[in-house]
């Protein structure tokens, strides 16, 4: 095992702290007594009972988390389908558009997805509201999830699936009993990216939502556009709070399958 | 295979919904863009009514036109604001190159057991809030935030300077929330080096700083490629960080296509606005696609 | 290699028997992909209770006759029966076929139970029944310990035997094995071959196995068709295969053996006599049947059926003189690579019954090389 070497050493405090400091110092003026995000005058959680109060922001989280279940789960179901498609239909007509139709919304502009997608909805005359923010999510979310999910099928062994037809299953039995389990961590991280993916997401959704629904990255977007407010802090406190709460019992929950492994 | 009922749903679906939710969407704009705009809801002309059977496909078609693009080419704003997002984009790349390179090649040469929390801790910034980390450098810049109130203090300056609002701050917005996307393709390169490699060329006369040069930096290439793309494509179309971060004279054509749309309600230029800040991606992507099947090829 | 073949008795040779029905029957089948022909005008008979052994280099189309077994290939053209039935359009759920996975394809989220359980449970076995085949099973292959492992806590040969109870379990009429040993390593193969002719009888099951290996053919195999090019070159036992091949191309490709071209001088009393250069005696020999007088022929002979000496022998023909180029020295045997005078190098092999001290023959010597008449054979092609 080598040894770090001072510059390595620096490198990654310095780079680490870039990462991670900004946030700290956000957390830390959640709990600050003063109006002012910028001067420490005291511990308080006041700002967190605020929160609670406003009923714009918890109207918006409703939203938001409505949209985000539904859409995440929509692109999973699409995304695997098109994952398999992309994997085990070998050739048929439309592959190459079928393609790049997957891995075009991974590069593609926010605003001009955005964009397109309003004026579809306008030229066919659909009212805008939560239903259009959960279409529009799930489009572009089932790519990512296409694209984690044929990576991990791309490593399946194809005999599998024969093994079980072999032994009696019919093409969806073998899928169900076969196929799926082994891809679950993939379809799972797929419609938690999905998840994430939505409920970050502040332009696709301002130009879909129309005035009905308000997401939560827009109700923010509209306050901090007016300032730094102790209020955001707070909210945003308990957002990192719950990814790093998801993200370590994940990441924990996979170790522990692994030692299990190991044990026997 | 045949095409069977279950193969043709399992294809169809999926395609069909990108069709109606991806390409459409996008012919519609390509469409906008030819028309003019009038007050009206929707606010453009000419509509396709099919009523009219083909005479009215004909006629539409001979009413749509390139006036927006010569509009845009006329007025010096939309054309400075495309050059000077790819500017800002460039200027941004770059600095996250040099501040990503050396946290992946850290990373690479730490020991096995922290190589992962490592890694974890590069991709855990993904999972939260794009939004939320953006503004957390609203409070640290701006004129009462705590860089100034650190310099004050240490008596470096004497009255508040301004960084908040300017490019500055839209290239420090940059470089932080597309840090990621730089560390982990090249970290992938790095992690796959074989060290023997560098120990072959150090037996073979190499300074350990020349073998780095010669041997190190040739194999991340690919690495180098596909994080640069990742951080310039996108920050090209970039919306949110220029609107929190820069000032009104920070110029990024997300902005633009933005206000054209929010504000002044004038679809087609805004619609003429996505297509040519489409085309000019279309290079940088079709490099990028290259280069990510050359590294597939490599892989193989 | 005699003592692994199956213990069948003596008469089990159904292809000879022409009343015997056949349960698999390829007729005329062929398979291309656009220009590729992966196999070509197949016409191949598979009588119930044989090991047959499909071998041949990688490509050459077994692997493509087996999944058409299996229901993964639909045939070009011609007709493939199982048992009396057409199995066109028969999907491979519907077969009474099971096939052992050349990455043995065990299902790694389930146990090995369930693993075996697997296709009883899509049966119509009540399920009372299925934990006492899952137990039969089990035991059949020496893994009643290791029931409620997953496959990735199992050894490769524990693997394989799984793979194999699991393929077994529903008795299929056919079971088809693709390179059943060809992730073991080599002491292991051995032994499993045993097991594998073991269980065979034991199941009376029909197996039909790929293989690229020949040695391992020849000591499982009731019958081998040696394949190349998507043809059937040969089909025959193991002897035949080995002591009687039809062409140089068999000769060539199971074991050692060398080759002489010459013309055919003269057929009689079933001997063919082969001039094939002016300063050594003509070849002798028994022949394939399409030798014919007056054209190009080769003679085949093994390594072990050739005498080496430093006299000339007595007899008027089939004996060469050359001189030791090599000599291999493997323990048990020594191999003799003698030059001839026109360059050509023929192998000689003899067991080392003296010590090494004892033995006569060295490098440069001048040696005659000598077999009887029935050692060789004279083909066409």
């Amino acid at each position: 095992m080598r040894k770090l070497s001072w510059f390595n050493t620096v490198t990654l405090s310095l780079g680490f702290a870039f990462l991670y400091l900004p946030i700290l110092i956000l957390i830390i003026f959640s709990f600050n007594e003063s109006k002012l995000v910028t001067v420490w005058s005291g511990f308080s959680v006041k700002w967190y009972g605020e929160l609670f109060k406003n009923e714009a922001f918890l109207e918006a989280a409703w939203v938001t988390l409505r949209v985000g279940i539904i859409s995440s789960t929509l692109a999973t179901v699409l995304g695997t389908m098109a994952a398999f498609v992309l994997v085990r239909a070998g050739k048929f007509l439309g592959r190459t558009l079928f393609s790049g139709m997957i891995y075009a919304p991974l590069v593609m502009p926010e605003v001009i997805t955005g964009l397109s997608l309003l004026l579809l909805f306008i030229s066919i005359g659909v009212d805008r509201g939560l239903m259009t923010i959960i279409l529009a999510h799930a489009t572009f979310s089932m790519c990512y999830v296409c694209v984690v999910v044929s990576s991990r099928m791309s490593q399946f062994d194809e005999s599998l699936d024969e093994a079980a037809l072999d032994l009696g299953c019919t093409r969806l039995d073998a899928f169900f009993s076969v196929t799926l389990p082994i891809i679950a961590p993939a379809v799972i991280s797929g419609w938690l990216l999905s998840f994430t993916l939505s409920l970050d997401d502040l332009v696709i959704a301002s130009f879909t939502a129309g005035p009905s629904a308000t997401t939560l990255p827009m109700q923010i977007f509209s306050s901090v556009k007016l300032g730094v407010s102790p209020e955001i802090n707070a909210l945003s406190t308990i957002l990192i709070g719950l990814v790093t709460l998801g993200v370590i019992s994940a990441s924990l929950s996979t170790k522990r399958v692994k030692t299990r492994k190991n044990l026997h | 295979m045949q095409m069977n009922w279950p193969r043709k749903l399992l294809i169809g679906i999926p395609f069909l919904w990108l069709l109606a939710l991806f390409l459409v969407p996008f012919l519609i704009i390509l469409k906008i863009s030819l028309s003019d705009p009038v007050l009206a809801i929707p606010p453009y002309s000419p509509r396709l009514d099919l009523s009219n059977g083909f005479e009215g496909i004909i006629t539409f078609f001979s009413e749509l036109d390139f006036e927006n693009y010569i509009f845009l080419s006329e007025d010096s704003l939309y054309w400075k604001a495309y050059i000077s997002s790819i500017k800002i984009s460039a200027i941004a790349t770059f600095f996250t190159l040099m501040i990503g390179f050396p946290l992946a090649y850290a990373m690479s040469n730490a020991s096995e057991n922290w190589r992962t929390p490592l890694l974890m801790l590069i991709i855990l910034p993904f999972w939260t809030s794009f939004l939320i980390r953006i503004y957390s450098w609203m409070g640290i810049l701006s004129n009462t935030g705590l860089i100034n109130q650190l310099l004050l203090w240490m008596g470096v300056i004497s009255e508040p300077i301004i960084i908040l609002n300017t490019n500055t701050a839209v290239y420090i917005g940059i470089v932080y929330t597309y840090l990621p996307f730089m560390v982990l393709p090249i970290y992938a390169t790095l992690d796959r080096l074989d060290g023997s490699l560098l120990e072959a060329a150090q037996d073979l006369g190499c300074t350990r700083f020349s073998a780095f040069w010669l041997v190190t930096l040739r194999l991340a290439k690919p690495g180098i490629a596909a994080g640069c793309f990742l951080v310039f494509i996108p920050v090209i179309g970039e919306f949110v960080i220029p609107s929190l971060l820069g000032g009104s004279r920070t110029l990024m054509i997300g902005k633009v296509l933005w206000d054209e749309f929010f504000a002044n309600r004038d679809w087609p230029i805004a619609s003429a606005v996505a297509v040519f800040l489409l085309l000019i991606l279309l290079i940088p992507i079709v490099l990028f696609q290259r280069n990510e099947e050359k590294q597939r090829e490599h892989e193989r | 290699m005699n003592h692994t073949k199956p213990l069948t008795p003596h008469h089990f040779a159904p292809w000879q028997d022409g009343t015997s029905k056949p349960l698999i029957s390829f007729s005329n089948v062929s398979k291309t992909y656009g220009d590729f022909s992966a196999i070509d005008n197949v016409d191949l008979k598979i009588y119930p209770k044989e090991f047959f052994a499909l071998l041949g280099p990688s490509g050459c189309g077994k692997t493509t006759l087996m999944r058409m077994l299996a229901g993964f290939e639909e045939a070009s053209t011609g007709t493939i029966e199982i048992d009396g039935h057409n199995m066109k359009g028969v999907p491979a759920n519907k077969r009474p076929v099971n096939m052992m996975f050349q990455s043995y394809a065990l299902f790694p989220h389930l146990s090995v139970a369930d693993n075996l359980a697997f296709g009883l449970k899509r049966s119509k076995m009540p399920k009372s029944e299925i934990d006492g085949r899952v137990e039969e099973m089990l035991r059949l292959v020496q893994l009643t310990k290791f029931a409620k492992r997953k496959p990735h806590q199992l050894s490769g040969g524990q693997k394989q035997r799984v793979a194999l109870a699991r393929a077994l379990a529903k008795s299929p009429k056919l079971l088809l094995l693709d390179e059943p040993l060809g992730a073991l390593d080599k002491k292991l193969r051995q032994e499993t071959q045993f097991e594998l002719v073991d269980i065979q009888e034991k199941t009376e099951t029909t197996f039909v196995i790929v293989t690229h290996d020949q040695e391992e053919a020849m000591t499982m195999a009731t019958r081998i068709a040696v394949m190349d090019h998507g043809k059937l070159m040969q089909v025959g036992t193991p002897d035949e295969i080995y002591e009687a091949p039809n062409s140089t191309y068999i000769a060539d490709f199971i074991g050692d053996i060398s080759i002489i071209s010459g013309h055919v001088q003269d057929i009689e009393n079933e001997r063919a006599t082969i001039i094939w250069d002016e300063s050594q005696t003509p070849i002798r020999g028994s022949f394939e049947r399409n030798v014919t007088k007056g054209t190009q022929a080769h003679f085949a002979i093994r390594p072990e059926k050739i005498q080496i000496s430093k006299t000339e022998p007595s007899q008027g023909y089939n004996k060469i003189f050359g001189q030791v180029e090599d000599i291999a020295y493997t323990g048990n045997m020594s191999t003799y690579f003698v030059r001839l005078p026109n360059q050509k190098l023929i192998t000689s092999q003899m067991v080392n019954d003296r010590r090494i001290s004892q033995r006569s023959i060295t490098w440069e010597d001048h040696v005659w090389l000598s077999w009887h008449d029935e050692a060789g054979i004279i083909l066409a092609k």
